[in-house]
């Protein structure tokens, strides 16, 4: 363009300075822009998790409410997998596929339990909870069931349990409500009871009673009179000084001497027993002895009757025995 | 008054509304087909040769590099300020674990690419599209329709110094932005490195990342060749020395390049604003 002058076309009649090595300064400054926004993508794809080696693990849901791609699954606060995708299973159960780093895998056991928890600030959390860190590592691409816990959901029952509530206690302070009846009963008697006799009033629901009541109380004031007289004759009679309980202290005493002399005479009864016993003793010791003559005795009459038999065998008038045959 | 003269008139701004709203759509026009060809002329390997280049060179250092310190500056203590006040607020009603993740979402990815886009426009483009305005009412630049070289040599290295201004001042703003929001929240240690970049991740989603480049490269354009077009359309940002004819003509027709760009401007904020969020 021939017609144009070098310089950038301005209003002002001067040309601008020229600027020293402004190529290399505006090649410095691409250079700068192109790291820049190079950098931000590399560290936006290692901040998305694209340069770290993951294994997948299958939570299986009955809702995917609150659940989007991105979002942390955490194991003691620390997030140790992310929500790659989110699909329905042909058994209509909610399949939600999860990129877990393989560094942090060994966090996640067999017997590891998963939870989804919707709270009413913020976001769906899935955590996992492993009880037993000494059971088998978790498998890649093994599929667990999830435990949901949702804040949000248990709000209309707690507003359907409060309204409850609510009419219960409209219907207890109604006008006509038993609560409002028994206040005015409890009013109507305190009101009795502020009158003169007023708690036998309440308590016998008429004054006629009230008064018949008074009555049998100054009746049995008079009685208590008479017998206070009456308690102080009987102390008199029992207690004086030549009454019932003195003689029956002087009975005791003489009952007290016969019973030191049956002690007596039992003494020497049993000194008696024991001579007795001594008695039967002795002849137990005889007894004994006539056993052994009756054994002597007995043991002479064999020897006896076999002397009268030897004398008998030997005596020539003996007869004989035998039989003799024909 | 007659009902004829009614009429007369009602035809008359009926015309003159009808003549606006055409020469309106017609600039629209000659926006979008400059913005074309400067695109493809920008894109041609044979478009920077030796002359060229350092054209190109001069207006991408005066561009940015009269730009930039004063941005990087005032764009890192308005991340400080509001990083501290959305972390200080957010701690004060125990939620402070989404605080960093609204700083990113509200600072980086929406209010610093607007930011440096208007920065260049008015600090940069709104001199070039009066120059360009100038140099067209005197008549000393030859039609860009017939005449490649201007295009190549006069016109694109501008329209492409805007574009690199909002692109490279957008990536230093955000970067510092990222950078303030991490010393605020965890200081000094390292230790918080991990959960920050995973925030960072989780807020960078795929189509979050994807809506946050396009738009900024629709903002670079804009900036880039709007004023430009506006400066041939004679409707430069600035006009520093209306025509007295014009002034009293049509009192808003010197800010039209303005309005034009702050239309595209916002209606390009708007439409990622509903795509992400509705």
């Amino acid at each position: 363009m021939d017609s144009l002058p070098p310089t950038p076309p301005t209003t002002a009649p001067t040309p601008p300075k020229p600027i020293a090595n402004i190529e290399a300064k505006a090649v410095l400054l691409l250079l700068l822009m192109l790291t820049l926004v190079f950098g931000t993508v590399a560290y936006v794809l290692y901040a998305r998790g694209a340069f770290e080696s993951t294994q997948e693990l299958v939570l299986l849901s009955d809702d995917s409410e609150g659940i989007v791609a991105g979002m942390d699954m955490t194991f003691s606060g620390f997030p140790i997998g992310r929500v790659r995708r989110v699909e329905l299973a042909p058994t209509g159960t909610v399949r939600i596929l999860i990129d877990v780093s393989s560094k942090d895998a060994r966090w996640l056991r067999t017997s590891s339990v998963f939870t989804m928890e919707s709270g009413l600030v913020g976001s769906t959390k899935i955590r996992a909870f492993s009880g037993m860190l000494t059971d088998p590592p978790l498998p890649a691409g093994a599929e667990r069931s999830v435990l949901r816990g949702d804040t949000a959901a248990e709000i209309p029952k707690l507003v359907a349990m409060v309204k409850d509530l609510t009419q219960n206690l409209v219907n207890m302070t109604g006008e006509s409500s038993s609560l409002n009846q028994s206040l005015a009963n409890v009013q109507s008697v305190t009101e009795t009871l502020k009158g003169p006799g007023g708690t036998l009033k309440v308590l016998l629901g008429d004054e006629a009673r009230a008064k018949q009541v008074v009555t049998a109380l100054e009746r049995a004031n008079a009685l208590l009179l008479k017998l206070d007289g009456l308690a102080a004759k009987t102390d008199q009679q029992v207690f004086g000084e030549k009454g019932l309980l003195s003689d029956t202290q002087a009975t005791v005493q003489q009952v007290s001497a016969t019973l030191n002399d049956v002690r007596a005479s039992l003494q020497k009864l049993d000194a008696v027993l024991v001579e007795a016993q001594a008695v039967a003793s002795n002849t137990r010791a005889a007894t004994t002895d006539l056993g052994l003559l009756r054994a002597e005795v007995d043991n002479s009459l064999r020897k006896v009757g076999q002397l009268v038999d030897e004398i008998n065998r030997k005596w020539p008038f003996a007869r004989s025995v035998e039989l003799k045959l024909p | 008054m007659r009902p004829t003269s009614t009429i007369e008139t009602l035809q008359t701004r009926l015309g003159t509304l009808g003549t606006g709203t055409a020469r309106w759509l017609r600039g629209w026009w000659d926006i979008v087909f400059f913005g074309a060809q400067a695109l493809v002329m920008s894109l041609s390997p044979s478009s920077y040769r030796s002359h060229t280049a350092r054209i190109v060179a001069r207006h991408i250092y005066q561009s940015i590099g009269s730009i930039l310190p004063w941005y990087s500056v005032l764009t890192a203590l308005i991340s400080l300020i509001m990083t501290r006040i959305v972390v200080v607020t957010a701690l004060s009603y125990g939620l402070s674990q989404y605080a960093l993740e609204m700083v990113v979402r509200v600072l980086v990815l929406e209010l610093l690419p607007i930011s440096a886009a208007l920065f260049v426009a008015v600090r940069y483009m709104a001199p070039v599209s009066a120059d360009i305005a100038t140099l067209q009412r005197e008549s000393r630049l030859p039609s860009w329709r017939h005449d490649q070289i201007v295009l190549r040599d006069e016109l694109m290295p501008r329209v492409l110094a805007g574009v690199v201004s909002v692109l490279t001042l957008t990536a230093v703003s955000a970067v510092t932005a990222l950078l303030i929001a991490y010393l605020v929240a965890y200081g000094l240690s390292p230790w918080g490195f991990e959960a920050y970049t995973r925030m960072v991740g989780r807020v960078f989603a795929p189509a979050i990342a994807l809506g946050f480049a396009v738009k900024t490269l629709l903002f670079s354009l804009a900036v880039g060749v709007i004023p430009v077009a506006a400066g041939l359309l004679n409707e430069p940002l600035l006009n520093p020395n209306p025509s007295p004819s014009t002034a009293q003509s049509r009192p808003g027709r010197g800010q039209s390049g303005l309005v034009r760009l702050f239309l595209v401007i916002f209606m390009v904020e708007a439409a990622t604003l509903a795509i992400k969020y509705f």
